[in-house]
């Protein structure tokens, strides 16, 4: 591996002399998705820019609901901070326990299985400020919940894997976090059944925090989340099981455990691939047929909008499936030179964008 | 720019009756629903297919003529203006819902389709379209992704961006991109909810995939008055902070109220400086828990009556009052101009108190009907076009209420975009090095700047602003307002 040159920015100022110099910048934040964050092949005189020391709330108004921080600012410090205020990002970012960071999981494009309820991050982010490959400090967004001036800057950061620009501060907006949980575990009889139980529910008037489908012993199991008032809990949960017909509420000591660890990929085997590949109910009983074969594990989460593959071998093959049934996914975990596995549209459009946003190159290839 | 050479060839491809040229056919199109500016068009093309899109855009581009894509024409921002000798692409009948997936809550949509018309398809699988723009009986959709139209419910899942997973348009070159997909989630960077907002400067939206959201098992509406505006936006400020998320929060002030009154009947109390309507909804013995936590927090904010919508019925009549008051208000004065600058929610009531100043200072009515909810605020500013000065003063009574929403740390616009009309704000929401980026990723997807020229940059060369405000059909007398 080459050597690097590592930088740890503690102002905006520091970013843009940093990518004032010459070389290629690498970014890095909490480093929890190594696929996206492991340089290679970057040649001689390339920076990693360390965002760790880049970090701090810049504004928070709890009555407002929205905060500003510096995007360095690690998962776990922002949840603990809204927490107190009874506040949390609705769209349930992974990996808060191994130190992903704000800016990591804008850079990455990831939300996780709590998106279900009230959309996923693109639906939070209000504001960026970025230093894209010229020095450049742009803002786009605002501070407002809603906003409609000028280009939205703010999606274009969105999974952009720090190849566009480097992002230096958020805005984001929050919500209520319900006061109370509850889960209830509904064995499947088959793949078929879950998604025919999926599709009901989507369709149907619950209002769920999220709706998970695992493999336990390879038998497919969902994972139906409520939240809000704890008096009104119980009743709604009931009506719920009812209509399902069946279920088994988890116990309140396993209910927040069991989302923790579904958050930081606690399932995933240490030394296999993790990627993120967006699905709908339809494409899954062909993906999974794959998948089950090659022995890869697997979850459907948010309402089967979002699969997250564990894979046991290598990518290449992962990648010639997913191109087969026109899928696309993102490596998180594992060894990838290009972290992209399967199809990507709009290509075009991309290095239209990166021509302007870093004329010089100085970004890794997007 | 060859514009012969366009319109030759546009004749060869579609019909005379498709091809508008003279002035007559022209009229309807040389203003949108900012009536303050028009502008004339050297033709107008009555789009039947994407393909046609697709080839007037590139040839368009060939002869180097600028042009604008236009649905229904409800912007408020002047977003769909013509470009004076340019052509207009008019989308209306490309009105098709291409695919309706209840398993999979999405529609497949063509740009010409009306917003409301998506909600009455899904209606039968207990489905709905969410963005509601008060225009939702007329707007379409491409105007909706163009303008990242907003409307009374964003508050709880957000405005047209949040609901839009891809986009297959065409970009003012040409090329024909395909952007998302189908799923709620993507990866690499969301080029679709950079294209949604974009104000046709990235080109025309040819089939765009729209999510769908099962119908709420419940509602629970509830109309508060209120002896000032500012007692209506603490009110709002108050909701907020207790932790509840309702789907809509909305305020009329005293003028807005007796124009809606005099519209649609809608049952509101006439003795009150300020109405605040907040409606819940979601699974039933939730909302009932959060109806009793409400109408707590209500009850604090001093109000003079509380009345709840006891039915469907009485609930739909106080969101026909809302939805109409704009043009209500438009019986109340020959002209109005209708601001849209956001604040941040905390301080609505210090702004709505700044509005009531300045509209004294001004000597000029202000009706306030807005998604205060949202801190999203909509001063509609009363003028007479016939008298001379007026305008310039409405004007700059719209510009003081924009900068006040910049210096409260807010938007200039939070859902009818920049159009023609915020242009020269943007300079102070944004910096050069903003504006400069933005304006190089535009030339980057439209070199010769052919879509909509003239629109949100600063720089954009202004068509004549006119004294008075009917649209060119109404002053034909072929139109009246209601």
């Amino acid at each position: 591996m080459t050597t690097l040159t590592t930088i740890a920015p503690q102002s905006y100022e520091e970013v843009q002399a940093a990518i004032c110099k010459d070389g290629r910048i690498f970014v890095r934040g909490g480093g929890s998705k190594p696929a996206l964050s492991t340089p290679s092949a970057l040649g001689d005189g390339a920076v990693l820019l360390d965002m760790r020391w880049l970090r701090g709330v810049v504004e928070y108004e709890p009555g407002e609901f929205v905060f500003t921080a510096r995007a360095g600012s690690s998962l776990r410090e922002i949840a603990v901070l809204l927490a107190e205020h009874g506040q949390h990002l609705p769209f349930d970012p992974p990996l808060v326990e191994q130190g992903a960071t704000l800016g990591g999981t804008i850079a990455a494009g990831l939300s996780g299985s709590g998106r279900h309820r009230y959309g996923g991050l693109r639906d939070f982010l209000i504001g960026v400020r970025f230093v894209d490959g010229q020095g450049r400090l742009v803002r786009g967004g605002g501070k407002v919940v809603k906003n409609a001036a000028g280009f939205d800057l703010p999606k274009l950061m969105i999974g952009s894997l720090g190849r566009l620009g480097v992002i230096v501060e958020v805005s984001f907006k929050v919500f209520p976090q319900p006061s109370a949980y509850a889960t209830l575990r509904v064995t499947q009889a088959s793949l078929d059944a879950a998604l025919t139980t999926i599709a009901r529910l989507n369709g149907s008037s619950f209002d769920l925090e999220a709706l998970d489908l695992v493999f336990e012993e390879e038998r497919p199991t969902l994972y139906v989340r409520q939240g809000g008032f704890a008096a009104a809990l119980a009743e709604r949960q009931e009506r719920l099981r009812a209509w399902l017909g069946g279920g088994e509420p988890l116990p309140e000591s396993e209910e927040a455990a069991f989302w923790s660890a579904s958050r930081e990929f606690a399932w995933v085997p240490a030394t296999w691939a993790l990627v993120k590949t967006p699905v709908t109910l339809g494409v899954i009983p062909a993906l999974d047929r794959v998948l089950q074969a090659a022995g890869a594990q697997r979850r459907y989460v948010a309402g089967a909008a979002l699969a997250w593959i564990a894979w046991p071998g290598d990518l290449e093959q992962l990648d010639a499936y997913l191109t087969r049934l026109q899928l696309g996914g993102l490596a998180l975990r594992g060894e990838a030179e290009w972290p992209f596995v399967g199809v990507r549209n709009g290509a075009s459009l991309t290095a239209r964008v990166k021509r302007v946003l870093d004329p010089f190159h100085r970004f890794p290839i997007l | 720019m060859n514009l012969d050479g366009l319109l030759g060839e546009l004749k060869r491809r579609v019909p005379a009756d498709r091809l508008l040229r003279k002035p007559a056919q022209l009229a309807p199109y040389e203003s949108d629903a900012l009536t303050a500016f028009r502008s004339r068009p050297a033709a107008v093309l009555l789009a039947e297919t994407q393909e046609e899109v697709i080839q007037a855009v590139r040839l368009c581009h060939r002869y180097g003529v600028p042009f604008v894509a236009r649905g229904s024409g409800t912007s408020l921002s002047g977003g769909s203006l013509p470009v004076e000798n340019g052509l207009v692409i008019a989308l209306n009948r490309l009105n098709r819902i291409l695919r309706l997936d209840p398993a999979q809550r999405i529609a497949v949509v063509e740009p010409g389709v009306i917003n409301l018309d998506v909600s009455r398809a899904a209606a039968p699988h207990g489905l709905y379209y969410a963005p509601d723009p008060s225009s939702q009986l007329i707007c379409t959709i491409g105007g909706n992704v163009a303008f990242n139209s907003g409307g009374a419910h964003c508050l709880k899942y957000g405005m047209t961006v949040n609901h839009v997973l891809g986009l297959k348009a065409v970009l003012p070159d040409g090329e024909v991109v395909q952007l998302g997909g189908e799923s709620l989630e993507q990866v690499g960077p969301d080029l679709t909810g950079f294209f949604v907002g974009s104000e046709g400067l990235f080109g025309v939206a040819l089939e765009i995939t729209l999510r769908l959201l099962p119908k709420p098992e419940c509602y629970r509406t509830v109309l508060a008055a209120y002896d000032s505006l500012q007692a209506a936006g603490d009110a709002v400020a108050s909701v907020v902070a207790s932790g509840l998320l309702p789907g809509a929060m909305e305020i009329m002030d005293a003028l807005a109220i007796e124009a809606a009154e005099a519209a649609v009947q809608a049952g509101y109390p006439r003795d009150a400086a300020a109405l605040l309507i907040v409606e819940l909804e979601g699974e039933r013995i939730q909302v009932e828990a959060e109806f009793a936590h409400l109408m707590q927090v209500i009850e604090s904010s001093n109000p003079k009556t509380v009345a709840v919508a006891k039915d469907d019925g009485e609930r739909a009549r106080i969101w026909k009052g809302r939805k109409s008051a704009f043009s209500a208000v438009g019986r109340l004065s020959p002209d109005y101009l209708v601001q849209d600058g956001v604040v941040p929610r905390s301080r609505l009531g210090e702004a709505l108190a700044t509005i009531e100043r300045l509209s004294q200072d001004y000597g000029l009515r202000v009706a306030n009907v807005f998604h205060a909810g949202d801190g999203n605020l909509h001063p509609l500013i009363l003028f007479n076009g016939r008298i001379p000065g007026e305008l310039e003063r409405a004007e700059a009574l719209a510009g003081e209420i924009i900068q006040m929403c910049i210096a409260l740390g807010g938007s200039i616009t939070g859902e009818h975009g920049v159009g023609m009309e915020k242009r020269h704000h943007m300079s102070s929401m944004f910096t050069e090095t903003d504006l400069q980026i933005m304006a190089e990723l535009r030339r980057a997807l439209d070199p010769a700047e052919l879509a909509n020229r003239g629109k949100m940059f600063p720089q954009g060369e202004a068509p004549a602003l006119h004294g008075r405000g009917p649209h060119p059909l109404e002053e034909q007398g072929v139109i009246s307002r209601m």
